[in-house]
């Protein structure tokens, strides 16, 4: 009883081994049952997840959200499903059919695909690959593909405009993720997911928050969400790569758009929270699964309360962001948390884990005192009199003329 | 046959098959994205050899990276996204002559090689292949050198890169 999930799939493959089925052939059902499982199990939850955001950022912006339909409005997002299937699916003049009806599958798919690594509790994961995080980064990629198929597909300046600002985006911000999931890895010795929350006795977000921090924020860009909402922003491009899609396929990208936050927050809390970790999960493997999605479900909470926080950036900020801070940082982090591990001893991970704290908050004080250096001397140079735009000849005696030729 | 054999004849169809439909696609975005199915094929093949770090690093790299520069390229470039765009150049003969020959000087350098009709050994299940491959990266037993200049070589394209975006001033 303490692990129904092993225990059902114990008795289900022994009752195809009964039938007379080679265990080749029963791996492979028993494969599929468990895809067919967990796909189904996240594209409900999903329905569910329409819900939760509508409800939190009705909270957010002191209103109550959806209330009407049934206890708590919960039953509402059905209602929101009905309609969007009901809607006319138009496929715009000029549009590339099969590309266009490609990419909605590809957005959704891309999200459900992480769930394929992700160690949901100590006996519930689908695969412990051995490049488990770099697969993540894979998946990514492939979301990005379905991006841009879909605004190229559309006919649509607008959602061609949105395509490109999201690529840029997305591999721009690529970068500082795969850097600093390479902080974990050094942590665990090892690219497993499982493997590396099966080490997380001390939760890594203590030995690495800047790692964690630098995660999140390359993370929010990859979603598109703000104050990385450039892709979509309405003031601008309308809608962005989605423009054109209407009915279930706009509620494909939506649908994937959610789950994919909620699974960001899975490999959020997977790194460095501890993923299936908590009290009571190693003897009792179904509690683990509460502790994850405990877990998960506070990052989605965390994504949302920035989304529903912050301004948009601007192209320009968003790109310079990435590039002039960030990945420096990231790669700074790397390097020193690579040498600090050979230094510490792993025998004891309190001390080895509050020594990464040390240096973490020596980076973060640097950093500042680095930044405001910089902040000083833009300040200064902004409050530098610009040369004016006056009449020929009225230049102040003061000012070179070479300066004052701009 | 066993499973795994129809699982690589399958890829292997698809593979060639979206191969040929890069080179004779007429929409240059859409041969882009027959690109990223033949690249795709390949990386499962890389699975069915059991090299999950060369088929993960083959989706990030080909179609995370390469194949996305592409399809922006295309995009960007104006006309060449139209039907009616002449496939091949006036130096098609030679490409072809090119090619030609040096499938022919493949085949000549591959003539000794026993490896169709050999059995490929088994890998031993218990090491782990990617620790070894990082290992024998850094070892200067084995590949350090390799690697250190092909890490010099991306590193002047960074340089390379950053030169020619350059404002000078």
């Amino acid at each position: 009883m303490r692990d129904p999930v092993t225990l059902i799939a114990n008795w289900l493959s022994g009752l195809l081994s009964g039938w007379g089925l080679s265990p080749g052939l029963v791996t492979v059902i028993m494969v599929f049952i468990g895809v067919l499982a967990l796909a189904s199990a996240m594209l409900v939850l999903d329905i569910f997840l329409v819900w939760v955001e509508r409800k939190v950022v009705a909270r957010f912006q002191d209103r109550i959200g959806p209330n009407r339909l049934g206890p708590y409005g919960l039953v509402q997002p059905l209602a929101d499903v009905i309609k969007l299937l009901i809607k006319e699916d138009i496929i715009p003049a000029g549009a590339d059919r099969l590309v266009y009806n490609l990419s909605p599958i590809i957005a959704l798919a891309a999200a459900l695909l992480l769930w394929a690594v992700l160690p949901i509790s100590a006996t519930i994961y689908g695969t412990n690959l051995n490049v488990g995080v770099l697969y993540l980064v894979a998946v990514g990629a492939i979301s990005t593909l379905g991006i841009i198929m879909a605004g190229w597909a559309s006919n649509n300046k607008y959602a061609l405009l949105g395509a490109f600002r999201t690529v840029a985006q997305m591999v721009s911000y690529e970068v500082p993720m795969v850097i600093v999931l390479m902080v974990p890895v050094i942590l665990t010795r090892s690219m497993g997911l499982k493997d590396i929350v099966d080490q997380q006795v001390i939760w890594y977000i203590v030995a690495a928050p800047l790692a964690a921090i630098i995660f999140l924020i390359s993370n929010l860009a990859e979603l598109g969400r703000a104050p990385f909402d450039l892709p979509e922003a309405e003031s601008e491009l309308v809608a962005g790569f989605h423009i054109e899609y209407t009915g279930m396929k706009f509620g494909m990208f939506y649908a994937g758009e959610l789950l994919h936050a909620l699974t960001v927050g899975a490999i959020f809390s997977s790194l460095f929270l501890g993923g299936w970790r908590g009290p009571g999960a190693e003897a009792f493997p179904i509690i683990g699964v509460f502790w994850f999605f405990l877990k998960a479900f506070f990052m989605y909470w965390v994504i949302m309360w920035s989304k529903y926080t912050f301004p948009r950036l601007r192209v320009d900020q968003m790109l310079n962001f990435n590039w002039k801070f960030l990945t420096p940082l990231s790669l700074v982090i790397l390097m020193t948390t690579a040498v600090l591990d050979k230094l510490l001893p792993r025998t004891n991970m309190l001390v080895y884990s509050l020594g990464m704290l040390l240096l973490n908050i020596v980076i973060v004080l640097v950093t500042l005192q680095i930044l405001r250096a910089r902040a000083g001397a833009e300040r200064r140079r902004v409050a530098e009199p610009k040369p004016a735009a006056t009449p020929q000849g009225a230049v102040t005696a003061s000012q070179p003329p070479s300066g004052a030729s701009q | 046959m066993t499973a795994l054999q129809v699982v690589f004849l399958i890829i292997a169809v698809v593979t060639l098959g979206a191969a040929l439909m890069v080179v004779t696609t007429r929409n240059l975005v859409h041969a882009a994205l027959w690109l990223v199915v033949t690249l795709f094929g390949v990386a499962v093949l890389y699975v069915l050899l059991d090299a999950g770090f060369l088929a993960v690093a083959q989706v990030i790299i080909y179609i995370g990276a390469i194949a996305i520069l592409f399809i922006f390229a295309v995009m960007l470039t104006r006309r060449v996204a139209s039907d009616n765009i002449p496939q091949t150049n006036n130096n098609w003969g030679w490409a072809a002559l090119v090619a030609v020959v040096f499938l022919g000087g493949l085949a000549w350098v591959l003539r000794p090689w026993q490896g169709f009709s050999t059995q490929a050994s088994e890998l031993s299940s218990r090491a782990d292949p990617l620790r070894e491959l990082g290992q024998a990266l850094v070892s200067p037993n084995a590949y350090v050198i390799p690697f250190e200049v092909a890490s010099v070589l991306l590193l002047a394209a960074l340089i390379g890169a950053i030169m020619v975006a350059w404002e000078r001033k």
